[in-house]
């Protein structure tokens, strides 16, 4: 048999012997999020030259607050990607959250909660996040414990929620009433300083989110399960608790963004937000979120989402038929996740 | 004193019996080779060590305390540490983070706590040196090479302050420069005092770091010798079966 040689006796600090990745090619500076935020600063500048409308305030409002809503929602499933999940019930949670929180603040106007002063708002508010929390607890209940597929989970769930948001108004669109509707529609709807308030809200929650991914325990388990579900198995990480909690904060986030577009629109109507979890998985991929899972963050889903957003919004200001639209989006999806493969597979060689 | 000692254990699985009448002892800072053909019972008698589940009939002692598995956290509340062929690291984590994975260093701020990433670093950085791993903290698993993984993998146990390391064929699939790598951390294992039982098909592997070899065929336990007493020729006669016992 070989005689092994001896541990080597050389300092084993400086690691000369290891190479090390030039910081251009790890990090933030590699990741998808990054040329995606270099794309979206070049085709806003484009903008800016092509049409003089792109860069007034009104536009710029409209702009923020379009993205805003799909952007809040974004934060939320990139989570559940990261997880290795998906989450396709989000729009329908939009519209159902919307919804409840306007038929609640129909019926406690006129009784005894009017002589409390936002007591109303305040029920209306925590139904509507309240029926989004049962949808999240639902799916994550099935996925984590049962063991469904996400992806035929939330699919159902996704038809069961917008069927419930059909059956409940009967098809009439529902409006927020009482004596705080106007309370209501500055805490949806307004501005602070001239900023729409749902950018603020969009920005602070973005903060909170990356900080839980970066910095604390329960981040760590959602990229742990992502990269490796056995493994975190194995090292006795709660699994089933942070793939619930990754679902019900999807929910929440959804059902958040739908109380307030329907602060935005007066009106919550049964087809509200119809088709905006394709939108959503789309910003949360093209921000660089991996559908494998283990990768993505709040990050990617503000930019993916303002991508989506700008291209749209260049698409009308350039007059181009709203049907395009779709057709840019879906083209603009698979343009990203190739620039990311051959991105990988030139740094693999 | 032995650390682990087994008594007439024994597994069946319906009417299927993987393993009769094993008898083994492991004493602190051993490393003992642990061969076998495919179905010999190797795995059967690794997931009783490791508590994946209970053995059918027999006692299993750990410092001298009888000790009863149901499941791997059992095993390893005790110091009983199993690294997986696949080691079951989080490739998009760091060496850092997966060292730490489920026993996070956390620091309290008001009514939130948050990860101490550098005192997870500094530790894991610390670890890397008593293997003499050159593998930084910081960097992420994805990018490793097989013998890095080991370390990273081995420093997991460490921290835990493992007395027994079931290392699961960690040489199988790397290059002959990372297997002496590997072979080296076992060393190292073993002069820190623990012991190491080596599931392991690679003869030369077995001959170079263990002190002892138990051959096992069929279920039982047929060959357990000083590694001096023996040759590679008598062990693959007696894991194929030329050679009944010894």
């Amino acid at each position: 048999m070989s005689e092994l040689s001896p541990a080597t006796g050389s300092q084993t600090s400086d690691f000369s012997n290891v190479g090390r990745t030039r910081w251009w090619r790890r990090g933030f500076f590699a990741s998808q999020t990054a040329y995606v935020a270099a794309a979206l600063i070049a085709i806003m500048i484009v903008m800016s030259f092509l049409s003089s409308a792109f860069l007034s305030s009104g536009n710029l409002a409209n702009v923020a607050k379009n993205f805003s809503f799909v952007g809040i929602v974004t934060l939320g499933v990139t989570l559940v990607i990261v997880t290795g999940g998906i989450d396709l019930s989000v729009g329908s949670t939009m519209a159902l959250s919307a919804i409840t929180c306007a038929i609640v603040m129909q019926t406690v106007s006129g009784t005894a909660f009017d002589s409390v002063p936002i007591a109303g708002m305040l029920v209306s508010l925590g139904a509507g996040l309240g029926v989004a929390l049962l949808v999240g607890l639902a799916n994550g209940l099935l996925i984590a414990r049962i063991g469904l597929s996400p992806f035929v989970t939330t699919l159902g769930m996704l038809s069961i929620v917008r069927g419930l948001a059909y059956a409940v108004t009967e098809g009439r669109g529902q409006a927020p009433t009482g004596p705080d509707v106007d309370l209501f529609y500055g805490i949806t709807d307004g501005d602070i300083a001239g900023v729409p308030v749902a950018i603020i809200y969009l920005l602070i929650l973005a903060i909170i989110i990356g900080i839980a991914l970066h910095h604390t325990a329960f981040g760590r388990h959602v990229f742990a399960l992502g990269g490796n579900e056995k493994a975190a198995a194995l090292t006795g990480v709660a699994i089933e608790r942070v793939k619930i909690a990754v679902y019900v904060l999807s929910a929440l986030f959804a059902g958040f963004a739908g109380i307030l577009m329907l602060g935005w629109l007066g009106s919550a109507p049964a087809n509200l937000a119809t088709g905006y979890e394709l939108t959503i998985i789309a910003a949360a991929v093209i921000g660089g979120a991996n559908l494998n899972g283990g990768i993505g963050g709040p990050a990617g889903a503000v930019i993916g989402a303002l991508l989506i957003e700008v291209i749209r919004n260049g698409l009308v200001l350039a007059g181009i038929n709203a049907y395009w639209q779709i057709v840019l989006v879906g083209a603009i999806i698979i343009l990203a996740v190739l620039v990311d493969r051959l991105r990988t597979l030139r740094m693999a060689s | 004193m032995s650390l682990l000692v087994l008594q007439d254990v024994g597994k069946e699985f319906g009417a299927i019996r993987a393993l009769s009448h094993v008898n083994l002892t492991i004493k602190p800072g051993e490393v003992v080779g642990l061969m076998g053909d495919n179905g010999a019972g190797k795995s059967t008698l690794v997931k009783i060590i490791a508590g994946n589940f209970p053995p059918s009939h027999g006692r299993i002692l750990f410092e001298n305390q009888e000790v009863h598995f149901t499941k791997p956290i059992d095993a390893r509340s005790i110091g009983i540490e199993v690294v997986y062929q696949d080691l079951a690291l989080a490739d998009n984590l760091t060496a850092a983070a997966n060292v730490f994975l489920g026993r996070e260093l956390k620091r309290r701020v008001g009514p939130f706590s948050f990860l101490d990433h550098a005192a997870m670093n500094q530790r894991t950085a610390d670890l890397f040196r008593e293997l003499k791993s050159e593998t930084r903290p910081d960097d992420v698993v994805r990018a490793m090479s097989g013998g890095q993984r080991q370390a990273v993998a081995i420093a997991r146990t460490r921290l835990a302050k493992a007395k027994l390391i079931l290392m699961d064929e960690p040489t199988a699939a790397i290059s002959v420069r990372q297997v002496a790598e590997v072979l080296d951390l076992i060393r190292r294992l073993r002069d820190a005092g623990i012991a190491v039982i080596l599931i392991s098909h690679r003869m030369p592997d077995v001959f170079s770091v263990c002190e002892r070899v138990i051959v096992m065929r069929r279920g039982t336990k047929v060959a357990d010798k000083p590694i001096g007493q023996s040759s590679p020729e008598e062990i693959t006669a007696l894991i194929t079966g030329a050679k009944e016992a010894a």
